[in-house]
């Protein structure tokens, strides 16, 4: 599976998407959720929380371990997928259409930090020596 | 480092298996979904590659006293050829230096079943005793031949469509023990809580086994299924939930070590004179989140540590080894420390499952 081209990316392996009305959406991508396995709980941040960049903010465990899903960007955490409690196996089966939380960005200028999908896919392949 | 590959290492990668570091070895964690791969044990048959086991041939007159007392538990209570016996190796100290399995064939020769990663200092150790009580021992590690684990409800059946000749030779085998078939040894062993066999056989012949067991339905299944099936079967892992440190008592291994016949044996001072003050139970998590390893138990009688912590996908709940204070009782609820967070566990007597089915009580 290739990592959609008008997503952004993170070196953490969190996947940003705009939406319309500003607020992004993140999720962890096909890479990360290959690496991790089976997943079996989903822990998002509450709604109302106020992030920095690069802040822990939620948890994927699999069978094997626990991931820490950060912050791509600061900003209000506005929503978050409650369907992923009853369901992880969702970020197995379609990483990019199960999403875990969604942010109002401080400042929609910091998402030009992010990286694109040929870069993610470099970064992602350097780390799998 | 270059890793060490077991015969069926192409085979596994044919398969499409992800490989990963295991102690040195390099091993399939999985072909595709792990949990998958747990129920298809649980309800039908697969095949586990455990060639990174090690098997210890023990020949000579006198094998028997040796290993009364080398073994914390009693090698006379096997008496019938092809019979298998459970034990720890202690140090002096009473911590565990391994456990294995110890197969009676003959007066003259015991086949012993140890760890991959503590195979080596196994066997120096049982050299360095043999030398003092019965040079006259022979001591050779098997690592020509390999093992496969068919474990399942339907595990005995495979085999026996996969070795012409193995049926007659083994349907009458009462669980934990073996028959030798030619230069193959197949044992009613397992580390699962399922029926079936673990066969060794030489190495230049496991990848054609394996391609057979395959041909009639064994479905691989890698070491991360391996250890959640282990965990459900409320199994000790060597390493993890015991080691040099750890006295058998306190590690629910109490059932393995003869402590009421006269026998002396490596460890058993140091294991009357220190009565256990801890014990390993099954815990149950109530809140949602995975209980790990190394995680904080908080207790009414004082703090505890989970020693194997998964998701149980029998039980589609976190279920975990604990080590915890010796008045902890089943049924009590304990806090585990996960993250940030003090989640409510249920102390459960284990095992979590076997034979395909939850047989904990919440």
């Amino acid at each position: 599976m290739s990592n959609p081209s008008n997503l952004k990316y993170t070196a953490s392996h969190e996947w940003v998407k705009t939406e319309a009305d500003g607020t992004i959406t993140i999720g962890i991508t096909q890479h990360a959720q290959e690496l991790l396995g089976d997943m079996v709980f989903v822990e998002s941040p509450a709604v109302g929380r106020k992030l920095k960049a690069g802040e822990e903010c939620a948890v994927v465990e699999s069978v094997k371990a626990a991931a820490d899903v950060y912050a791509p960007v600061g900003g209000e955490v506005v929503a978050a997928n409650g369907e992923l409690d009853g369901a992880p196996e969702k970020i197995n089966a379609d990483p990019y259409g199960a999403w875990i939380f969604r942010l109002k960005p401080d400042n929609a200028a910091d998402l030009n930090g992010l990286m694109d999908a040929a870069a993610y896919e470099a970064h992602a392949a350097s780390e799998a020596h | 480092m270059t890793l060490r590959q077991t015969p069926l290492n192409a085979a596994h990668r044919a398969m499409g298996a992800k490989m990963v570091d295991f102690g040195g070895w390099d091993m399939p964690v999985n072909y595709g979904s792990q949990i998958d791969e747990h129920h298809q044990v649980r309800r039908d048959c697969g095949m586990f590659d455990v060639s990174h086991m090690r098997g210890v041939d023990m020949r000579g007159e006198g094998v028997r006293a040796f290993l009364r007392h080398l073994l914390a538990n009693n090698v006379d209570k096997l008496t019938l050829p092809g019979k298998a016996l459970y034990s720890c190796m202690l140090l002096p100290s009473g911590g565990v230096l391994d456990d294995l399995i110890a197969y009676f064939m003959n007066e003259q020769w015991f086949r012993i079943v140890v760890n991959a990663g503590t195979a080596d200092k196994d066997i120096a150790w049982m050299r360095e005793q043999a030398a003092k009580l019965a040079p006259q021992l022979e001591i050779i590690s098997r690592d020509d031949l390999a093992m496969i684990a068919v474990q399942g409800p339907n595990a005995r059946t495979k085999v026996w469509e996969a070795l012409p000749g193995s049926k007659a030779l083994t349907e009458q085998l009462v669980p934990f023990s073996a028959a030798v078939m030619g230069e193959m040894f197949i044992a009613r062993t397992g580390y699962t809580g399922e029926d079936g066999f673990e066969v060794m056989i030489p190495a230049q012949a496991a990848p054609f086994l394996w391609d057979t067991l395959a041909q009639k339905g064994a479905k691989p299944i890698g070491l991360g299924a391996r250890d959640t099936l282990r965990l459900e079967a409320g199994m000790n892992l060597y390493g993890q939930d015991m080691d040099e440190t750890i006295s058998p008592l306190e590690a629910g291994l109490a059932w393995t070590v003869d402590l009421k016949s006269e026998r002396d044996f490596i460890g058993k001072a140091a294991l009357l004179a220190s009565p256990p003050a801890r014990k390993l139970v099954g815990m149950v998590l109530l809140d949602r989140g995975v209980l790990r390893g190394h995680q904080k138990v908080n207790t009414a009688h004082g703090e505890g540590e989970i020693t194997s912590g998964t998701f149980s996908p029998t039980l589609e709940k976190s279920i975990a080894l604990a080590r915890v204070p010796k008045n902890v009782q089943i049924g009590d609820t304990v806090q585990v420390a996960i993250r940030d967070k003090m989640l409510a566990a249920k102390v459960v007597k284990y095992p979590f499952a076997r034979n395909g089915k939850a047989v904990v009580s919440l």
